[in-house]
């Protein structure tokens, strides 16, 4: 078969199975969408800023575990594209982007919008290419696909120049079937002496904690997790990256662990013996103070990129490998042991844990006469019966979502934690709704973030995508001006926007469902009547309690036992309603 | 402590951008880095020499096979190696020193590579530590120009860097 290089992108794609592709046209990429538009196997979602492409396809790939595919244009198409990319690096999702460049005669020469697009990603990439040769494109794609989905995940970006999708050049096509890379052979499996070394600590912990990740996720590894942690009996911690790995209801779940984990998961680190670290990587937001960080444990590290262990603390036995796989080797070698764990150390250990656990550190005030943000999710946790997708943008909402929404299943929690992005929540939304269109999908945002990417509320009416916004509206940057609180005395330098526009009228304007409320008893009912439109995209404005903090809180720089608690029934301050 | 580490790369347009970008983004130093193609013209050898205590060498290590391409690495110090600079000196020389530096540069086993009315260039390779001594030995007043290439190295024995 012959094809041009715009029909051998479009037909690559095909051949990869892609079913949505979000993007954005312009001059480097018209040929491109000149062959987009002759098929309908790949489907191009417009979006209305190249940032929310990249969050919608993030938001794709997070939920089904597929590869997300974004298309832009050369220059500001490509940069607007940046902050997308570096949130997808840091949470390692899965993504192909495909820039437009300038022809490549005139690379280099400050052609109207280049940008250096190789370079100006190679830090926030997994790897990037820069076609130089129409019969080399579908090989790069393929090549492309599999970097960004094999080992650690992450975003691949590919750069095609104009000339390179030239209607009028046609060469051979044939899509590689299988591609090897030399330089790239991501480990499987673990080795099997430092299985067994992990697996004889294991059996002699008195303290153990299991603490996983995201990578349980990434790696479709969450009944294995299940498995393990059961035939263990020991107590599981999840980070923000791995809610929803392992079931948030079960009793082994003491909750997430780091600056805004609970108290039972901080201190259960803190004292513990013996952590197995499962597809984790020991981010700041995790360890706290690292001279400090768990003093009496041997640590043992599962990942499959290498340099995720002992990167920031030194482990006793570090696994490379998949987190699959090598829990599949760990629980074999567990149950032909004749070892067992101690019956009686868990047993007191348990009992220690159920005395942090007693402290209910995530009570809050129920009695306040303003909307408690935290009564919100959990409403939204009922409503939804627990088994809605939600994504989130970044602020204390983000923590609310995670501390008071129980994920029971893995690719349900769907937000940025490593880059921290503000306005990948609604994209993210748009992205998850069009894949599983079943499907509630709430996104929980706050009124700084929502900003950020609003634009696409009309990208979610063009494409039939109905999802809820719940707008947990504190009229602050609530975690910046948290932040002030604590550190700062209370100066709250511009965390408050003195104006902040009509969401209901903004909402309606995009073609959609506002609706606003300020009063505890109306939050059941509106989100009720949220979820009963089931076509419609509904903003739900919550005016909530001001002043509200997210706790428990490690201060930055802090040990995991020390620290910050809600006062007796929480201190709120009174909300003055709009 | 210093390490050497010598890298098999992908010759690929932007291969030493990645090895250079990645030492920027993380705050590890260079010291020196040498790239040549070698007998396999799809591969380069870069060879560089950084500074770490071993925490960090050992993440300069792990991010450096991750990047897709390099293809292969040792850090030297791990065995036993030889190593390699070429420098070549561009010396004022006057009627009264021309014998002076001639001797030195014998005594460096340097050659005298150029000559002119008021100059010789002298050629020297050894370990970094000796051509560092030959400039230390020289009156710093005559040197015109320093030239190093930066160090490479090759273990000994039977082990070596191919595919
Ligand atoms: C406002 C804010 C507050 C935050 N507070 C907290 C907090 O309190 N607690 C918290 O936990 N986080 C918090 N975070 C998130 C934090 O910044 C990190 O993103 C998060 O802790 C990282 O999660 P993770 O360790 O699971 O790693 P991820 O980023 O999910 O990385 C996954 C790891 O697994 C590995 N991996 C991937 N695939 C596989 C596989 N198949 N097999 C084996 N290994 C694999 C990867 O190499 C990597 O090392 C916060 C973020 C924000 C924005
Ligand atoms: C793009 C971006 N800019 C700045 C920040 C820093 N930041 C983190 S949380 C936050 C406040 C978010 O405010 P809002 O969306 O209203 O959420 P709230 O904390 O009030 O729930 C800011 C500014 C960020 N994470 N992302
Ligand atoms: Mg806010």
């Amino acid at each position: 078969m012959e094809l041009n290089g715009a029909q051998i992108v479009i037909q690559s794609l095909k051949d990869e199975g892609v079913e949505y592709i979000f993007g954005y046209p312009g001059g480097a990429v018209l040929h491109l969408y000149d062959a987009l538009f002759q098929q309908e196997d790949v489907k191009h979602i417009l979006v209305r800023h190249e940032q929310g492409a990249t969050h919608a396809a993030d938001g794709y790939a997070r939920a089904t575990g597929k590869p997300g595919v974004v298309l832009v244009t050369s220059g500001p198409g490509a940069t607007n594209a940046i902050t997308g990319i570096a949130t997808a690096y840091m949470d390692s999702i899965p993504m192909v982007v495909i820039s437009g460049q300038v022809p490549s005669p005139v690379i280099g020469s400050d052609a109207f919008q280049e940008v250096d697009m190789v370079g100006i990603t190679r830090p926030c990439v997994k790897h990037n290419f820069l076609v130089k040769d129409v019969t080399k494109l579908a090989e790069t794609i393929k090549k492309a696909f599999y970097v960004a989905t094999t080992g650690r995940p992450g975003p691949v970006v590919v750069d095609i120049p104009k000339d390179i999708t030239d209607p009028k050049i046609k060469v051979p096509y044939k899509y590689p079937k299988k591609v090897s890379i030399r330089s790239y052979n991501p480990a499987v499996t673990g080795h099997k002496g430092q299985i067994k070394k992990a697996v004889d600590l294991l059996l002699t912990a008195q303290k153990p904690i299991i603490y996983s990740g995201g990578g349980v996720i990434l790696g479709e590894a969450s009944k294995e997790l299940v498995e393990f942690s059961q035939l263990l009996g020991f107590p599981v911690t999840n980070t923000l990256m791995g809610l929803g790995a392992y079931p948030a209801t079960d009793k082994q779940f003491v909750g997430m662990l780091g600056m805004h984990g609970t108290y039972e998961a901080n201190m259960a680190m803190h004292d513990s013996d013996v952590i197995i670290a499962i597809g984790a990587r020991f981010d700041d937001r995790v360890t706290g103070k690292l001279d400090q960080f768990c003093p009496h444990a041997q640590i043992i590290h599962i990942d499959v990129d290498p340099a995720s262990i002992s990167k920031t603390v030194k482990v006793t036995v570090p696994i490379v490998g998949e987190v699959k796989p090598v829990l599949e080797q760990m629980m074999e070698m567990l149950r032909e042991s004749k070892k067992k764990p101690s019956k009686k150390a868990l047993e007191s250990w348990w009992k220690q844990i159920e005395q942090w656990r007693a402290i209910k550190c995530m009570e809050y005030d129920r009695n306040s006469p303003l909307i408690k943000p935290q009564y919100v999710i959990e409403q939204l946790y009922e409503v939804t019966k627990g088994e809605a997708y939600i994504t989130s943008d970044v602020g204390q909402h983000q923590m609310w979502a995670a501390q008071y929404y129980p994920f029971d299943k893995p690719r349900h929690w769907i937000n940025s934690g490593g880059l921290g992005t503000m306005g990948f929540g609604l994209p993210a939304a748009i992205g998850v709704k069009l894949a599983f269109p079943e499907s509630e999908v709430a996104c929980v945002t706050g009124d700084g973030s929502i900003q950020m990417c609003i634009q696409e509320l009309s990208t979610a009416l063009q494409y039939n995508a109905p999802v809820k916004i719940i707008n947990l509206n504190n009229s602050y940057l609530g975690m910046v001006r948290q932040w002030q609180e604590f550190t700062y005395e209370s100066r709250y330098s511009h965390s408050y926007m003195d104006t902040i526009p009509d969401f209901v009228k903004l909402t309606e304007a995009y073609g959609h469902v506002g609706i606003r409320i300020s009063k505890p008893e109306e939050v059941r009912p509106a989100l009720e009547e949220a979820f009963a439109m089931k076509e419609r995209t509904v903003f739900l404005d919550i005016l909530t309690d001001r002043t509200e903090n997210v706790y428990p809180m490690i201060e930055a720089g802090k040990a995991h036992n020390d620290m910050k608690l809600r006062v007796a029934n929480g201190t709120s301050t009174d909300r003055e309603l709009a | 402590m210093r390490h050497i580490i010598s890298i098999l790369i992908e010759n690929e347009s932007g291969a030493l951008s990645r090895v250079a970008g990645l030492f920027s983004a993380r705050g590890y130093n260079i010291e020196s880095l040498t790239v040549a193609p070698t007998e396999d013209p799809s591969l380069s050898r870069m060879t560089l020499v950084t500074r770490g205590n071993d925490d960090i060498i050992e993440q300069i290590t792990k991010q450096l096979n991750k990047l897709i391409d390099v293809v292969k690495l040792i850090d030297l110090a791990d065995s036993v190696h030889i190593e390699r600079e070429l420098m070549m000196v561009k010396i004022r020389a006057t009627e009264q020193t021309r014998e002076e530096i001639r001797s030195l540069a014998d005594i460096f086993r340097g050659k005298i590579i150029d000559v002119t009315p008021t100059t010789y260039i002298v050629e020297m390779t050894g370990p970094s530590s000796k051509l560092d001594a030959f400039i230390a030995a020289i009156d710093g007043d005559t040197i015109i120009e320093v030239v190093r290439s930066g160090p490479t190295g090759i273990s000994r024995g039977e082990k070596g860097l191919h595919l």
